[in-house]
């Protein structure tokens, strides 16, 4: 295709803009995290690592930690074994309402995560009348990180289609022995990616967060409760800025796993990406 | 898996009975009797959409049939799971696993069967020897060729000795060449190990060179069971007589007849025909392919008949030279075949 060099400037500054305005920001926040005074104010009057060993000897911010890692294993967990059950009963059976349940297995990516949030903390608090624990967190993150997980599956189990299956239960193989010889591995990177994926959505995630966590802190939750404490700013900062390095591993690493540009999450994960890759 | 043998001994590998399949309102099977007798290399030969592989993955158990049964050795097997009949199929995509090298994969059926590893190991290299893939135990399936993982979906279905092997159009996919060479072995292959090969495809030409009998599908039917010659000889009808081989057909008399292409021959001065029918005709048109000519010759008295003659001193240019010319033809009285009257009603559909 031929670009004319008019366009061509034109792209490389919508580019630039485009890079300058996801990035800009997260630079800020890693500047302030070496920050030496308490106070925040631009431009930083010098340079330190205090707060850094600060931050990782606050105690809030190590339960903080624990909590979101629990909950991030917990619905990721979760997750994969709904998630995996949904992809193979949609792709493998026929059944009656078969593309409605997978509609309606998508459709919680595309939901507003605050009617989620509203919904889940109406059902506990007075349908099942269930205390806002560690438990009603996993259970919250599941309803988007399901969709992650099925995703992948499905994507995967579209593309290697039944005649493997097939070829296994020809040699002798019952439905079990086909599942997990054949079946299982074959999807074993797609739910790896998936898995990763739905960790980090889990990982960051604040709206639902905040309708089921009741008195339980979630790293996020911790963040945006001490951000308006001028004294636990600098902290605040140094944990964004580890923030954002952990989430780039496990999108980097679920990009790798599958080569399906239809399977997977775009880099950056978040709602977005995820309900982008619902279709 | 279990063993088909509580049937009689004399009972056919394969049968079926009033076999139908239906996939919504489109009948894909409709009423198919078959017997296919043990150690037989039976073809099912048909264009898409004639029922052929829903007949053989019915055999293998992946479809089930609406209406009739299903025999393997005798006994009943309609009903019952494919990993549980003593057949193996080769697919037409292979159907390699990809996780798994090319021993595990010839492996696999042993190992759900619980073989012992080193029968297991000794009867998979075994199997590769059979099919000339020795020593490639180790290799990715992906590190093959087309025509090596065809060879491996062999070997994975005969290590395990079904009683009947199952080939969905298994050379599909090769080039020419390969394709003929693979013929050859497939052929070879089953005398030396003397199983039932039901064998599926479109291509008339393999049909007629593997098969010990052939069945001719079409619409969910089968038009004609016979050896390759008889068949071919003497079509049971105006498909199978344009399916397998050429449509050759005129109208004489109120009969049909078909003449193969390579029964007619162009007269050339003086040769006056004796003892053939004799008829003019204006060679429309030639094509020249190699060891062979093909004319089309439209007659005086109605309809045109290809010719094929062997380029035995006919140069490319001295063939297309002919085109236009006014020539006579003639075949002998018996290789002129009236299709049966019953059949021709069948013209339309």
């Amino acid at each position: 295709m031929h670009i004319s060099d008019g366009t061509r400037l034109m792209l490389r500054i919508g580019t630039g803009i485009t890079l300058a305005f996801i990035w800009i920001p997260l630079v800020v926040i890693g500047i302030y995290a070496f920050n030496e005074s308490r106070s925040q104010a631009w431009p930083i009057e010098g340079l330190t690592t205090e707060w850094f060993s600060k931050a990782f000897d606050n105690p809030g911010v190590r339960e903080a930690v624990w909590t979101s890692v629990q909950a991030g294993l917990g619905a990721t967990a979760l997750a994969m074994i709904l998630g995996t059950l949904a992809a193979l009963a949609v792709s493998r059976y026929r059944f009656f309402g078969r593309e409605t349940i997978s509609f309606l297995v998508i459709l919680p990516i595309a939901l507003p995560g605050i009617v989620t949030g509203m919904a889940l903390n109406s059902t506990f608090t007075q349908v099942l009348n269930v205390d806002l624990t560690l438990f009603t967190i996993i259970v919250g993150h599941a309803t988007f990180c399901i969709v992650v997980v099925y995703n992948n599956a499905v994507a995967r189990l579209r593309r290697t289609g039944t005649s493997l299956e097939e070829a296994s239960q020809d040699l002798g193989a019952d439905g079990w022995q086909t599942f997990r010889h054949i079946t299982l591995p074959s999807l074993r990177s797609a739910l790896v990616a998936g898995a990763l994926l739905a960790f980090a959505l889990s990982f960051d995630e604040i709206i639902v967060t905040t309708f089921t966590a009741g008195s339980e802190q979630t790293l996020p939750i911790w963040i945006f409760t001490n951000y308006s404490r001028p004294n636990q700013l600098p902290i605040v900062n140094v944990v964004g800025l580890l923030l954002i390095l952990i989430s780039i591993i496990p999108v980097y690493l679920a990009n790798r796993l599958t080569q399906d540009p239809t399977g997977t999450a775009a880099p950056g994960a978040g709602g977005a990406a995820a309900a982008a890759s619902a279709h | 898996m279990a063993r088909q043998e509580d049937g009689p001994q004399d009972a056919p590998a394969v049968r079926l009975n009033g076999v139908r399949k239906l996939y919504g309102d489109v009948v894909a099977v409709d009423h198919v009797d078959l017997a296919i007798d043990r150690d037989e290399f039976f073809t099912m030969l048909g264009p898409s959409g004639s029922g052929k592989t829903t007949c053989l993955r019915m055999i293998a158990g992946f479809e089930r049939p609406d209406e009739g049964a299903i025999e393997l050795g005798g006994s009943d097997v309609t009903g019952v799971p494919p990993f549980e009949r003593d057949v193996n199929t080769v697919f037409q995509d292979y159907a390699l696993f990809p996780h798994m090298s090319v021993g595990e994969n010839v492996e696999y059926g042993m190992r759900i069967r619980k073989v012992p590893k080193d029968e297991r190991r000794r009867r998979a290299s075994e199997a590769l020897e059979l099919v000339r893939l020795g020593g490639y135990e180790d290799r990715r399936t992906t590190q093959l060729s087309g025509g090596q993982r065809q060879r491996v979906a062999l070997a994975r279905a005969l290590v395990n000795r079904p009683a009947v092997l199952l080939l969905d159009e298994p050379l599909g996919a090769l080039d020419l060449k390969l394709r003929q060479q693979m013929q050859d072995e497939l052929r070879t292959i089953q005398g030396e190990v003397g199983i039932t090969f039901v064998y599926v495809t479109h291509d008339q030409e393999e049909a007629l060179t593997m098969s010990d009998r052939l069945a001719v599908f079409n619409d969910g039917r089968i038009e004609q069971v016979g050896a390759p010659a008889d068949v071919y000889e003497h079509p049971a009808n105006e498909f199978v007589a344009g399916f397998v081989g050429v449509s050759n057909i005129v109208e004489r008399d109120g009969r049909r007849v078909t003449i193969r292409p390579e029964k007619v021959r162009i007269l050339e001065e003086p040769d006056r025909g004796d003892g053939f029918e004799v008829e003019e005709g204006r060679i429309r048109e030639v094509s020249y392919a190699g060891m062979v000519t093909r004319f089309v010759v439209e007659l005086d008295r109605g309809g045109e008949l290809q010719v094929v003659r062997q380029n035995l001193e006919m140069s490319s240019q001295d063939a297309l030279e002919q085109r236009g010319r006014r020539v006579r033809v003639g075949w002998a009285g018996e290789h002129a075949y009236a299709i049966p009257e019953a059949a021709t009603t069948e013209e339309d559909s």
